[in-house]
Formats: C-alpha cells, sequence, structure tokens
C-alpha cells in the first residue's frame, strides 16, 4: 500500500538485518558492449521479512539477487549477507557461506534427478557433511506437505511437488536467508499458489527470511514489501502489497517506458 | 541431408574430438602396420636383387659337404664343363659354411644364423666383384682371413693382428689380412663374414675340392632360360639343383613375403582389438549426440524428414568423422612405421634399412577401414534416431528418456555367458591341444556375453565401490555413484573398452607365468647335471669336447648326447643316442618297463607316451625309416616316463651313427664333483681354448634363458595391447565429458547449494574411477577364468605347466587403471569445476 514511502528504506521492520545492499552496481563488458545492470543500488533486507523483487525485464532483479547470494561477483559498492561482506570472500569461502547461510530456489531444475526428494532435501547438509536436525526436518517436510512422497525420484513428483522439495531443501539446512528466483515461472497457478503459501507459513510459522524475484504481480502480493527495480536503479517499494496495486505499479513502467 | 550432416560435424568438433581420436589411433596401428611390412619387405627384395644381380644361373650341391659319391660332386671337373658351355661369362665356384668368430669376450661376434664363411675368388686383377677389399688385401694362404668392418671393430683386430674363430671344433687363430664389403643380408642383419682362400675354405668348412655352389654369370644377351636349361643338360641328372637368378629371386621372394606378412598379420590382429575397442568409444558418442540432439531431430522429422533420411544423415556424419580421423591416423602411421622398425631393431630384430614405401593400397586400406569402422559403430545409434517421433519437438521440457528394459539385453547377455563359459567349461576337459579354435571361440562368446550382461553388472558393482569408498568420499562419491548408475549402457560400454584390453592383458600374463613356472620346473625336474655345454651355431659340438671334459678334474661325468631325425610310418619323432648307463648321473630317467641294460646295439627305449602313441611296449619291433634312405627295426627293450632330457626314442650310438653326415654330439651334460660346480664353469670355457661357438649354461642359465623369452614376448604383447588399452582411456575421457556436458544445469545448482570445486572435481574423478575400476575389475576377472580354463590346453602338451595367478602384478594392473581413472577425470573434472554458475544454471 505505502507505495509513496521514501527511498531508499524509511521504516524497518522488526529485526536484524540478514542482507544489505550498500551503491551495489554490477557492469557487464567493456567498451561498446558495456551495459549497467545495477546502478549504485542501495537496499537491505531484513530478518523474518518476505520481499519480493520485481520490474521490467532488464531491470537487474536476478543480477541483484545473483549479487548478493554470492552467486555472481559486483563491480563496485558493497553486497553483505550478515556482517560478511561478500567481495571480500574467495570462491571456496563463498561456496562455504552458499552451503551454511544461504537456500536457493530456482525457476526450475533444482533437484539431482538421481536423488530422491529426501536425499535432495539433505542435500546442502551432505554437502557440508552435517547431520540435520531431524525434529526440523520433519516439521519442514510436514509444513510443505511431502510426507508420502520422500523415497519418490524427481521424475515421480509434479512440477509443484518439485518446487515443494526444492523449498524444503532451502528450509532444512536453516539458512539465515532463502532466495527464490522465479520459483513459481514453470508452475500452473494452483501449484504457484500453493508453493507461495509455503513460502509465506515459513516466514510466519519459521521466521525465515526470503527473497523472491518474480515478475508475477499475484506472486508479489503473497510477499510482506515488494521492491521495484527499473534501469538497474530501485524506484520504488510497496509494504503490504495487493496484487493489484503491484500491477498498477508495473503497468506505470509500461506507460512511462523509462523511469528514474 | 549431407548439409545437415556436415553442419552437425562442424557444430560438435569439439564433443567429437575425443571420438575423432579413437578412430584416429585405430588407423594409425593398421596403416603404420602395412607401411612397415611393406617398407621392410622392399627393404629385403632390394637387398636380395642386389646381392643376386649378377646370379644367371646357380648351381647347389644336392647335399652339401662330406661323403658324397664321386659323380655328384661339385668339384673343379664340373665348375670347367660350365664354364665350357656357349654364353657363360664367368663362374664363381663358392664354399660356404658357419664361422663363429670371437669377439672381445670370447662371445661369437654375429648373431647365431648369420655367422657365415665362404671363399675369396680372385679374378684375374686379384679381385672378387661378390666381396670387394676396402682395407689390406684378399686372403692368400691358410693362415689368413678377411672379415667385414662391423666384424673385424668387434673382434678389436687391426688389419695385421690376430683373429680367433671357430667352425665346428677348436679354436683357431688366424692373421687379419684386410677388410672386405658385401651386401649378404644375413651380414648386414647382424650376422658376420670370414673370408678365407678357397681352398682353406674347403677345407675347413666343407669337403677339399668341393664346392657349395657355383655362380654363373652370363654373357650379355644371353638368355637366361636357355642358359639354366643349357647348364641343367650339361650336368649329371638329379646330382645338382641348378635354378636362375630369376627362379632364385622368386624363391626368395616368397620367403621374404612369408617372413613380413607372419609379422604383419599378428600387428594387424592387434591393430584390430585396438579398433574394436575403438567401437564402443564411437557408438557412446553416437549414442550421446543424438540424445542431446533428440528436439532437433524431431524438428527435422516434423517438417518433413523420413526416418531413413534421419539414419543416412547420421551414418554420413559418421562416415565425415571416419574419413577425417582416419586420414590423420594414416599420417600419423607412417610415424608408427618409423617408430616400429626402430623399436623391434632395438630389440634385436636386425630389419635392414630403407625407405618408407607407402602403397595407395595402404592408404585406401586404412581410410577403409576408419570409415567402415565408424559407421558401423554408428549404426546401432543411428536406429535410435529414426525412432524419436516427431512430437517430441513439441514437447515443453525436456523429458529424460524413459529408461530402456535390459530385459531383453539381459537374456542375451545371459545366454551368450552361459554359452561361452560352457565351452570353456568343455576345453578344461580336452586331452590333447587340438582344442584351440574351440577355446577361442569359447573365449569370444564369453568376452562377448560379458560385455553384453555389463550394465547389469554395473549397478552392484557402483554399489560395492560406493559403500566401500563412502565414508572417505562423502557427498562426492555419493553424487557419483548416482551419475555412474544413471545410465547403465554408457557406464558399461565405457568399462567394456578398457575390460577388453585388461582381459587380455591378464589372460596373457597368467599364461605366461605360469608357463614359465613350467619351464622353471622343467629345467629342475629331468635334469640332474650341473651344466649344459652345446654349440652357439645350432651346428653341434665335436666329440672330441666330451672326451676333453670327462678327463677334467672335478668333472664326474661329461655325457654327450646326439639325435638323429627318423619317420615311422611317415611320423617324424627324434631318436636319441647316449651311454645309457651314465646318462643316469645327468638326467633322471626313470624306466618304467624293461631293463635299461637291454638297450644296445639293435634294440631302444621309448618314452611311455611314445609306446602309447605308437601301440609299442618291450618286445615290439620300432620300423624307423631316415633321411638319408636306410632304414631299420630295432626291437623295443625298455619303456621310460617321459622326460624334457631325451624325447621319443633312447638308443645307443651305434644305431644313430650311421645317419648322421658328422658325427657330432647335440650336447654334453657335465655333471660336477661335489661343491666343484661353482668353479667349474670358467674352467669348461677355458679347457675348450675360450671358444666363441661353445655356450655353457648353468641350470639357472636355461631356465633364465627360457624365461627370459617368455618374458620378452609378454612385454611385446603388453606393448600391442598398450594401444587398446590407451583408446579406452579416451573412452572414459569422452564419457566424462559429455555427462560434465550433459549435466551441466545439476553442476550449476550444485555449486550453487555449496558445493565446492574441489567437490565437483572430486565427483568426476570418482565416477572416472568407478567406471575404470569396473572395467577392469571385469578385465581382470574374464582374463583369470579364460586363462584358468584355456591353460588346460597347454598342459595338455605341456604337463609341467601349473596355473599361477601373479597377483602382485595384477594388483599393480589394477593400480593402473585406477589412474587411468583418476587421469582421465583431469580435463573431463577441471572443465565441470570451471563452468560458470549462472550460465550453467540457466543452460538448455
Amino acid at each position: 500500500m505505502s507505495h509513496a514511502a521514501a527511498f531508499p528504506l524509511a521504516q524497518a521492520p522488526t529485526g536484524a538485518v540478514a542482507a544489505r545492499a550498500t551503491e551495489l552496481s554490477k557492469v557487464y563488458g567493456q567498451g561498446e558492449t558495456r551495459v549497467t545492470a545495477l546502478d549504485s543500488v542501495s537496499v537491505e533486507f531484513r530478518r523474518g521479512e518476505f520481499t519480493a523483487i520485481m520490474g521490467p525485464s532488464g531491470s537487474g532483479k536476478s543480477t541483484l539477487m545473483h549479487c548478493l547470494a554470492g552467486l555472481d561477483s559486483v563491480s563496485s559498492g558493497s553486497a553483505r549477507i550478515g556482517d560478511v561482506e561478500l567481495a571480500s570472500l574467495g570462491d571456496r569461502q563463498l561456496t562455504r557461506l552458499r552451503r551454511d547461510r544461504i537456500g536457493f530456489v530456482f525457476q526450475a531444475f533444482n533437484l539431482l534427478p538421481t536423488l530422491t526428494a529426501l536425499e535432495n532435501i539433505t542435500l546442502p547438509m551432505d554437502i557440508a557433511g552435517r547431520k540435520p536436525d531431524q525434529q526440523w526436518l520433519d516439521m519442514v517436510v510436514g509444513t510443505v506437505g511431502l510426507s508420502g512422497r520422500l523415497t519418490h525420484r524427481p521424475s515421480q513428483l509434479s512440477g509443484g511437488q518439485q518446487q515443494r522439495v526444492a523449498v524444503a531443501r532451502a528450509l532444512a539446512a536453516r539458512p539465515e536467508i532463502i532466495f527464490a528466483d522465479e520459483p513459481t515461472g514453470n508452475l500452473d497457478s494452483r501449484s504457484g499458489a500453493e508453493l507461495l503459501g509455503f513460502l509465506h507459513e515459513s516466514v510466519r510459522a519459521l521466521q525465515q527470511t526470503i527473497v523472491m524475484v518474480t515478475h508475477d504481480p499475484v506472486a508479489a502480493s503473497y510477499a510482506d514489501r515488494v521492491i521495484f527495480l527499473a534501469d538497474g536503479r530501485v524506484v520504488d517499494e510497496m509494504r503490504e502489497p495487493t496484487a493489484d496495486a503491484v500491477l498498477d505499479r508495473m503497468k506505470r513502467f509500461d506507460a512511462k517506458g523509462r523511469t528514474s | 541431408m549431407f548439409r545437415t550432416a556436415l553442419r552437425n560435424l562442424l557444430a560438435h568438433k569439439t564433443r567429437l574430438m575425443m571420438t575423432a581420436l579413437a578412430v584416429l589411433l585405430g588407423t594409425a596401428f593398421v596403416s603404420g602396420t602395412l607401411v612397415f611390412s611393406d617398407s621392410v619387405n622392399s627393404a629385403f627384395r632390394n637387398k636380395m636383387a642386389k646381392s643376386l644381380d649378377d646370379v644367371a644361373v646357380s648351381v647347389t650341391a644336392g647335399r652339401p659337404t662330406t661323403a658324397l659319391k664321386e659323380k655328384d660332386a661339385l668339384d673343379s671337373r664340373v665348375v670347367e664343363t660350365v664354364r665350357a658351355l656357349p654364353g657363360v661369362a664367368s663362374v664363381r665356384p663358392s664354399v660356404s659354411g658357419t664361422v663363429m668368430v670371437a669377439d672381445k669376450q670370447n662371445n661369437p661376434a654375429g648373431s647365431e644364423w648369420g655367422s657365415s664363411g665362404a671363399n675369396f675368388v680372385p679374378g684375374a686383377n686379384g679381385k672378387d666383384s661378390r666381396y670387394p677389399i676396402v682395407k689390406g688385401r684378399g686372403p692368400a694362404g691358410e693362415g689368413e682371413i678377411v672379415l667385414d668392418a662391423r666384424t673385424a671393430a668387434k673382434t678389436g683386430a687391426e688389419v695385421g693382428g690376430t683373429v680367433r674363430l671357430a667352425i665346428d671344433g677348436p679354436v683357431m687363430t688366424k692373421k687379419l689380412v684386410g677388410i672386405a664389403e658385401t651386401d649378404d643380408p644375413k651380414v648386414s642383419a647382424g650376422g658376420s663374414l670370414a673370408l678365407f682362400d678357397t681352398a682353406t675354405a674347403q677345407k675347413l668348412l666343407g669337403v677339399r675340392g668341393q664346392f657349395n655352389e657355383l655362380v654363373v654369370s652370363a654373357t650379355p644377351g644371353t638368355d637366361q632360360r636357355k642358359l639354366t636349361a643349357a647348364v641343367r643338360d650339361a650336368l649329371p641328372k638329379n646330382a645338382f639343383r641348378t635354378q636362375s637368378g630369376k627362379e632364385l629371386a622368386a624363391e626368395e621372394s616368397k620367403a621374404i613375403d612369408k617372413e613380413t606378412s607372419s609379422i604383419r598379420n599378428t600387428f594387424l590382429a592387434f591393430a584390430g582389438i585396438a579398433l574394436f575397442v575403438g567401437v564402443f568409444i564411437i557408438a557412446n558418442t553416437f549414442t550421446m549426440l543424438i540424445a542431446q540432439r533428440s528436439r532437433e531431430i524431431a524438428l527435422l522429422r516434423a517438417v518433413g524428414a523420413s526416418r531413413r533420411q534421419v539414419v543416412r544423415s547420421v551414418l554420413i556424419e559418421a562416415g565425415l568423422l571416419g574419413l577425417v580421423a582416419s586420414a590423420v591416423g594414416f599420417v600419423l602411421g607412417l610415424g608408427v612405421a618409423t617408430g616400429l622398425r626402430a623399436v623391434l631393431n632395438s630389440a634385436g630384430a636386425d630389419l635392414p634399412d630403407g625407405p618408407l614405401v607407402v602403397e595407395p593400397m595402404s592408404a585406401l586400406t586404412a581410410l577403409g577401414v576408419g570409415v567402415v569402422v565408424t559407421v558401423l559403430a554408428a549404426w546401432l545409434p543411428s536406429r535410435k534416431a529414426a525412432k524419436i517421433a516427431p512430437v517430441e519437438a513439441l514437447a515443453a521440457a525436456e523429458q529424460p528418456p524413459a529408461p530402456r528394459g535390459l530385459l531383453l539385453r539381459n537374456s542375451l547377455g545371459a545366454v551368450l555367458t552361459a554359452a561361452g563359459v560352457a565351452i570353456m567349461l568343455y576345453v578344461t576337459t580336452l586331452k590333447d591341444s587340438g582344442g584351440l579354435e574351440i577355446a577361442m571361440a569359447g573365449a569370444a562368446l564369453t568376452m562377448a556375453g560379458v560385455i553384453v550382461l555389463a550394465p547389469l553388472l554395473s549397478r552392484p558393482f557402483v554399489h560395492l565401490f560406493a559403500r566401500a569408498t563412502g565414508r572417505l568420499t562423502g557427498v562426492s562419491g555419493k553424487l557419483a555413484k548416482e551419475n555412474a548408475l544413471r545410465n547403465p549402457r554408457r557406464t558399461a560400454a565405457t568399462a567394456s573398452a578398457l575390460m577388453i584390453g585388461l582381459s587380455l592383458i591378464t589372460g596373457l600374463t597368467v599364461v605366461a607365468v605360469s608357463a614359465d613356472r613350467g619351464v622353471a620346473k622343467m629345467g629342475q625336474q629331468d635334469l640332474t647335471a650341473d651344466y649344459k655345454v652345446t654349440s652357439a651355431n645350432f651346428g653341434g659340438l665335436s666329440t672330441d669336447i666330451a672326451r676333453t671334459l670327462a678327463k677334467e678334474p672335478g668333472v664326474t661325468a661329461a655325457v654327450p648326447l646326439r639325435s638323429v631325425g627318423f619317420q615311422s610310418s611317415d611320423e617324424p619323432a627324434l631318436a636319441y643316442a647316449a651311454d645309457i648307463a651314465s646318462l643316469g648321473k645327468v638326467a633322471d630317467i626313470r624306466f618304467v618297463s624293461g631293463s635299461p641294460a637291454d638297450v644296445r646295439k639293435g634294440t631302444v627305449a621309448v618314452s611311455d607316451q611314445y609306446a602309447k602313441e605308437r601301440g609299442l611296449k618291450v618286445g615290439s619291433t620300432l620300423p624307423m625309416d631316415f633321411y638319408d634312405g636306410e632304414k631299420a627295426a630295432p626291437k623295443v627293450a625298455a619303456v621310460y616316463a617321459k622326460n624334457d632330457v631325451v624325447s621319443a626314442v633312447l638308443t645307443t650310438p651305434s644305431l644313430v651313427d650311421p645317419h648322421l653326415e658328422k658325427v657330432r654330439d647335440d650336447e654334453v651334460l657335465v655333471k660336477a664333483a661335489p661343491g666343484k660346480a661353482g668353479e667349474l664353469r670358467a674352467k669348461i670355457k677355458e679347457t675348450l681354448g675360450g671358444n666363441p661357438l661353445i655356450k655353457v649354461q648353468s641350470q639357472d642359465d636355461l631356465r633364465r634363458s627360457e624365461a627370459g623369452s617368455i618374458e620378452d614376448v609378454l612385454f611385446l604383447m603388453y606393448g600391442l595391447l598398450g594401444m587398446a588399452v590407451v583408446i579406452a582411456v579416451v573412452g572414459v575421457v569422452n564419457t566424462l565429458a559429455m555427462s560434465v556436458f550433459e549435466r551441466t544445469r545439476e553442476i550449476g545448482m550444485l555449486r550453487a547449494i555449496g558445493l565446492a570445486r574441489t567437490g565437483v572435481k572430486q565427483m568426476v574423478r570418482l565416477e572416472s574411477v568407478m567406471i575404470a575400476m569396473f572395467g577392469a575389475v571385469l578385465g581382470v576377472g574374464v582374463g583369470i577364468f579364460l586363462a584358468w580354463s584355456g591353460g588346460h590346453l597347454v598342459r595338455s602338451s605341456f604337463p609341467q605347466y601349473e596355473m599361477v595367478v601373479p597377483w602382485a602384478r595384477i594388483a599393480v594392473f589394477l593400480l593402473i587403471a585406477l589412474a587411468v581413472g583418476v587421469l582421465a577425470a583431469v580435463w573431463p573434472a577441471r572443465r565441470a569445476a570451471k563452468l560458470n554458475m549462472l550460465e550453467s544454471i540457466g543452460a538448455q
């Protein structure tokens, strides 16, 4: 509703900052092929909050997520997970950070086809060589409604079920923050709604922090807060969004063509 | 469709690189072998043509040396008869034989087969055109000798110095008066040449006044054939062999062809194995390419391409790949041919030098083989391409193809394996060595069966391997296991390529080591002598030697053995002659019936095996047809257990000697007095005057010389089969590279959720090791089984053969397979670890 809120961030909800971008820029290519994907973006994501990042194609929303999640390097500025400055980390440390403190849900191809649903869920912990917390695992599995399908392989699951396995995997390791990149992009609307419900629930019930990139206003409406990006800059923010409000805001991008 | 095929080939050129390498190595082997054998053949022919250049007619004595009847003697009368014929330009009467020249260590300076001696025949100008003197002068007089340059260098003597040599008995010294050149291929291939004047040569090498051969050269314009006929007519019938130069050349060519073609065929067999291994890799690649391209193919089908066109497109692609790869392989083959000659020469093959001969046929064969093998290997995958339905082009997301049932394949594999194993078990019951073809068929069936069954076997193996190493390898090991199990056909095909090479290597190793052990046992078993004295030129020993040695202090017994060949009802056999009473001192010969004391003039003892074969017992008669035309029918006086010292028949010298051209001993077995064995060897050499001709071997030497040759052959086999293993390694690299490519998105995702680069590398490496170890374990298992069952054939003709599994060496094979697995993974693992995470996740 409050899409008139000050920029970059006026009021902060309870909880510490889980991830923060400060003056973050990302430039691809050189000379004539130079593209500025992110142009000095500053944004914070607080613990226990479900944030959606929206924007037209090429607005830099995926790049922002990739930079914050340690999947891509930054050109200048800072990206932090908790107190950790990602730019200061080498590949090995970044990998450990992703493994121990970040969860991921991608648009597609989240799962290893050779592993069962349960094995996929516990994979990050297997990689870390940690034993999963059985109670927590049971709760996560129960929350996403996969109890009966744990021994199935991904090919035996529907698209919605596969994405729920992916969410369960992201939750199971109790990361500080989960990044979801168009998690409903390949799902029909019912499965999509179901999945978004789980994400929402995990924030409410499990105090999880989620940052989700999407271009679907309905998906964004499940979030506590929506950040709008255009041309590599944060141009707007909305709290307690509804699908209609988000859609309206998005339409303005189309109408104006370019906003700054 | 041709254009589609060409585009596909170009688009996937890096991915096809490994496949091309497999074809390339195979064809390089084939063309290398062909060019090598052509080159050697032509080098031999050139040599021969040169040496037969001025030979119009050759007359050789019917039977050379000793005791010829007056009218059959090739003497100066015959020379004059021939010289008087019209058209004869010159007649060169020659005497030849074996002369061993001692080098600085009193060993023969030339090879055992190439130590030749001949007469120097100076013409009117004092020169012999056949042996041009390059230093000093020709030999004139009994005490003089001329050598070829290399032999002279080995003796260390300068012109004017003395040279030690032996012909069939004692050592002689001659004065070196000159160095001669020769184009005799035997000499240039590692032999030695000693020239004497004619009288000396006749005295030393033959019979005074007689020659071995007359070489007739014709006046210009004389017809060779007519001259040959004229010479033949002028000489007594059937006494001599008269041949034209052309006939001689043809005869020698045939011998050369036979020799080179046997080398060629052996090498081609190994090249065939290498290509067969290559088939697995090619088939694997095309299966993967077609799976990756299935949407593309479905699209082609949707826009109207027929199944046949799709198949043809795949086959054309394979054909082009085969053509390019084998063209490069052919060029590489020229290098292989050059290298092969160097390698064989360094192993003592003494091949003549000559230019590389590249017949157009070799190029065509290499290209043909490369293309045919590639197309055949791609044929099954191309059928799969044809089965892709047009509707698959429209499928929204790529669906992994439903795993096809392995039921049919497993049933076929079970039947093949069972048949192969049954045949091999049958082979173990065979009593004679005639079952070789059956055993080969059984072995081929067993291997084929195991190859077909490999996908089924891969599952338990990979599980077992993963369980055994699970603690060490953690999540990478688990992921590697799942990857290896994901496509059992591919894992199996990759492993099979390695299995073929390793099963052959293991099988040969087991048989060779077992045979080696048998040989070692054989030497110890029947021979109780400390030393065996033989002649290095296989020409036998003068009978004086045994007498001299018997008188030597420290010698308990010196027993001479000689032998003569004979036929009994057209079956050839060998009769040994020895003093039977003293033979017991140097050999363990057990008589099973009759008494050795009864073996005397006119009677024989036979081995139990020979008695059984011929239906003989004590008291029966053994008809013997000797090769000099005489016959005998001695009574069997005793039967002895078969042994390795004397074979079928043992008798007294009185029965054997009359049928020998020269009475000479094959060997003298020496038993030392207790405690004197060690010092005796040097003494024997010394007593016999440091004669280069005489070999003194202890039991250890004998064992080593037999064993050594087995080891040499084994290592040659390793070298040749190594090519098949190299191709299999290429296959492992290929499979891994393809699977990394296929799993790009998985790897990206794994990296994103926290698998480190090292973990990704480890995953690829472990999959590689699993495949390699699977192939190695299968290969070693099959190899041991085949060696065990096939070994029964060896035992039937070689009772000392005893199956020995050289576990240490097999452990080395497995370690090598492990290393192969790790090495094959280096490049694919690095590629996998370097993948850009974000691009990978987004990859289609």
